[in-house]
């Protein structure tokens, strides 16, 4: 196992290298200049020359890569052109917000999606079966963008139980001490600043475990089928097993591998995507973070930005590989 | 088993927390309530976050706003205009050739750090601009020609004279000199803080504005309060500022509502009417300064003939414009500057809506039907709330007269630039001045030197260059008024734009509010803000 995980982990190398050769060009390939963009629409066009050649623009621009590769190996990020911070030194704020509203987008998608999933499945063509399968199909559909500014006017301006934007309330802000604000708010034991912190959270994870939650229904849905049907759940069955073990112990541990998988890629889908509902909710993280430096074409930022989330990516699925092998000991890496 | 162990951990942390939250209570009171009662919050929402909170080192609105509140200048804007009142300099002298400025400045001024504000202070914060560069202080080289030692530059030296008196020396005169030193960009700030953060001063600003700063969290809030010892008694009025960055507007209006924030900024005009029949908020109005248009590329068929562009401006119907997209929080624009800015020539009139007349004129210029790109703009600003609509409408108004158009959609940043390579045939576009100086519009935006940065229709006109020129130099208002006036009547003549729209860009707050006085320039100082 452990030399498995050992072959993984150097498989990474050529597979990130890769990756910022792609990016490093896609983020130079589209039009827009950093340095007229820090001096605005003001500057003249000598400033802004002199501008690209104190940031080393002017280069070709595979000088610039192997620059940019050789920060990388010494453990250098870059330095964001915009706010010229370097990009280790507050990138962590925003990845922990978008951690935090992930995680818990991701424990609601689970829970409810592979209940959702199972419970369709048991009672196939029930009334609950046609009318998950059909808000499933909604969710998978609904544009995100919509979904956040309803539930903004329905449960924030229409009802006034929570709030709409941010992840504190502004008057009475959170000491960040790890950045996960449910976390903080413990630690500093201000348990209604840790339920103002959750009041936060719901309308975005709701909004962002929608997608998710949806899929995850779908694929428990159509795996649990397939399982139930096979000769080890009628034997189970046939023994006079309850039905409820039948289908939580022994049908769901086989049928959990696809949903797992699928699991796994929504998560990392969520930790770089959730751009739409960051933006909506003002939720100041990675999505965000990265949008905001496209936007004003922060070429280290884009780079070392996607760089972080692809390896987290790329390591959350390696995670998902190990989990298989836990969960069904038929599997074996060697 | 390992899942029920999770469960069993998951549910002990909950326990363990509630708990530990239990006894912690007793040492804060819930605070939110108990801290409102004495402290006045003011939380504004606005589009973004700021890039630094050093004003010489950004151009964005969104750090100049902030850093408004944190330092002055030593000439400031009026309450609600642009004319020029006292800020840190109580007077100041202007010597006959327009060579030499004297200010006599503010005594018993400290910074928010202790430091003295005198004469020895603003010279050191003058030495710092000019022996700055284009990244360090991006605003100064284009409002004060370059840095020292540099062809272009403005300012020659710069002298204290005593405590209280500072000597400022120029190259030429500059006719818009005053009115640049007004802008929160040359704002005053500690030279202890400067010389001692460096680099980092941007993240510990020090001024002696009415507000000082306390935190920031990047991307979401930044927190000023009450600076105690401010020169100006009985202000500033609230306790505590906040700034919190909220970028879609509906959101921001949502959290406005719902009692997030108290002000919220770039209110879409189509809202308007639902805030002014709320009960709980109220509608602020900023002054126009500002500027929609739709630009013609005159280097490019078929807008290199000035009938074309004529053509064009008879062609599209500005008023239903205004009506349609602006919910009437505009008016019909005349020329390439508002009528707020002096020198603004009232006598000329906006090409009426005259479809015959454009039809005729394209016919007299011998257009081939050649279909055009017409640009539209991809964000919403409050002089263009909605370009692809009013793109849309454009089109309309086009084809009406026989000229087929493209629309055509580009990302922000990627629009600018192709602009201004000149790439474009005719695009949306605005402006909002930065100092109330007609050169700020009409050179910055119609002038030959201007092309490859604002300039974007490389509209090039010998006469207005040398109008636009000699205005900058002319210290005598009433004769530099009658230049700028001369320039417009060329520039509606040659048409290289359609003025669309000078619109009113809306605020919402909350009803307590009262003292609030929207800037026109965009930035607002908040010390005369309070909460009922």
């Amino acid at each position: 196992m452990l030399q498995y995980i050992g072959k993984r982990l150097l498989q990474l190398i050529p597979v990130l290298l890769g990756m910022t050769f792609i990016v490093f060009l896609i983020v130079r390939a589209i039009p827009g200049d950093p340095a007229q963009i820090i001096l605005g629409q003001q500057a003249t066009k000598e400033a802004v020359a002199s501008l690209r050649e104190s940031l080393g623009l002017d280069n070709p621009w595979y000088i610039q890569y192997f620059h940019y590769i050789g920060q990388l190996l010494t453990g250098d990020f870059g330095t964001s052109i915009k706010t010229g911070v370097p990009i280790l030194n507050e990138v962590w704020p925003y990845l922990a917000a978008t951690m935090e509203l992930a995680f818990v987008a991701m424990v609601i998608a689970v829970v409810i999606g592979v209940n959702a999933g199972i419970i369709s499945a048991w009672f196939q063509n029930s009334w609950f079966d046609y009318t998950a399968m059909i808000l499933a199909l909604v969710g998978v559909s609904i544009p995100i963008f919509w979904l956040g500014l309803l539930g903004q006017w329905s449960f924030g301006v229409e009802l006034g139980i929570l709030p709409t934007s941010s992840r504190f309330n502004a008057r009475d802000p959170v000491e960040a001490i790890t950045n996960f604000y449910l976390i903080d708010t413990l630690l500093v034991g201000r348990f209604d600043q840790f339920i103002d912190v959750m009041k936060h959270l719901i309308l975005p994870a709701f909004c962002l475990a929608t997608i998710p939650m949806a899929i995850i229904a779908r694929m428990t849905r159509s795996t649990m089928l397939e399982v139930m049907r096979s000769d080890f759940v009628r034997t189970a069955r046939a023994k006079g097993q309850r039905m409820f073990l039948v289908v939580y112990k022994h049908s769901l541990k086989n049928a959990i591998i696809p949903v797992l998988t699928v699991i796994g890629l929504q998560t990392g889908l969520l930790l770089g995507g959730a751009i739409l509902t960051e933006t909506i909710f003002s939720w100041p993280g990675i999505g965000r973070y990265i949008y905001e430096a496209i936007s004003s074409r922060d070429y280290p930022v884009i780079q070392s930005g996607i760089l972080i989330v692809a390896f987290i990516f790329v390591m959350i699925n390696l995670l998902v590989d190990v989990l298989y092998s836990i969960i069904d000991p038929r599997i074996k890496y060697n | 088993m390992k899942k029920k162990s999770l469960m069993f951990f998951l549910l002990l942390i909950l326990v363990l927390s509630t708990a530990l939250a239990a006894c912690g209570g007793d040492k804060k009171e819930s605070g939110k309530d108990a801290d409102s009662s004495k402290e006045k919050t003011l939380v504004f929402g606005r589009g973004a976050d700021s890039v630094k909170l050093d004003p010489a080192a950004v151009t964005d609105g969104e750090s100049l706003g902030v850093a408004k509140n944190i330092f002055e200048t030593l000439i400031n804007f009026g309450e609600e205009s642009t004319e020029l009142v006292p800020g840190l300099a109580t007077k100041w002298d202007t010597s006959d050739d327009g060579l030499q400025y004297t200010f006599e400045l503010e005594k018993g001024v400290k910074f928010q750090d202790g430091t003295d504000f005198n004469a020895e202070a603003v010279v050191k914060n003058f030495e710092r601009w000019m022996s700055g560069n284009a990244e360090s202080t991006p605003y100064f080289q284009s409002m004060f020609g370059g840095f020292k030692g540099e062809k272009n530059a403005v300012i020659k030296e710069v002298k204290a004279d005593g405590e209280d008196k500072v000597v400022i020396t120029l190259f030429r005169a500059q006719a818009p000199f005053l009115k640049n030193l007004a802008m929160t960009p040359f704002s005053i700030a500690s030279p202890t803080a400067f010389e001692k953060f460096g680099k980092d001063f941007y993240k510990n600003p020090v001024g002696t504005g009415p507000f000082t700063f306390v935190s920031w969290k990047r991307n979401d809030s930044i927190t000023l309060e009450k600076y105690k010892d401010y020169r100006i008694e009985g202000l500033p009025k609230l306790d505590k500022v906040i700034f919190r960055s909220i970028p879609e507007n509906s959101a921001r209006l949502n959290a406005l509502t719902t009692g997030d924030i108290d002000l919220a900024d770039g209110i879409n005009p189509t809202d308007a009417k639902a805030i002014e029949s709320n009960d709980k908020l109220q509608l602020f109005k900023r002054p126009s300064m500002n500027v929609g248009y739709l630009g013609m590329t005159v280097t490019r068929k078929p807008f290199d003939d000035k009938k074309v562009r004529q053509a064009v401006n008879y062609a599209i119907d500005k008023q239903g414009l205004v009506d349609a997209f602006y919910e009437g929080q505009a008016t019909v624009a005349t020329n390439a500057m508002p009528p707020v800015i002096t020198g603004f020539n009232e006598e000329i009139d906006a090409y009426p809506y005259d479809p015959a007349k454009a039809k005729a004129l394209l016919k007299e210029a011998g257009y081939d039907g050649k279909e055009i790109e017409l640009w539209a703009m991809p964000v919403p600003r409050p002089y263009m709330p909605d370009g692809q609509k009013m793109a849309e409408a454009i089109q309309k108004n086009l084809e009406d007269v026989g000229m087929k158009s493209k629309i055509v959609n580009y990302e922000w940043g990627t629009y600018l630039e192709k602009a201004a390579k000149g790439e474009a045939d005719a695009f949306l576009l605005g402006w909002t001045g930065d100092n109330g100086d007609a050169d700020n519009f009409l050179y910055t935006l119609l002038d030959e030197d201007s092309i490859g940065s604002n300039n974007y229709t490389f509209f090039k006109n010998s006469k207005t260059h040398k109008l636009l020129k000699d205005a900058q130099i002319e210290v005598d208002e009433a004769k530099r008024e009658k230049l700028y006036k001369e320039a417009q009547v060329i520039l509606h003549d040659e048409a290289p734009w359609v003025p669309l729209a000078y619109s009113t860009p809306l605020i919402a707050g909350i009803k307590e509010i009262t003292g609030f006085k929207p800037h026109p320039t965009g930035s607002d100082r908040f010390d005369t803000i309070d909460i009922k």
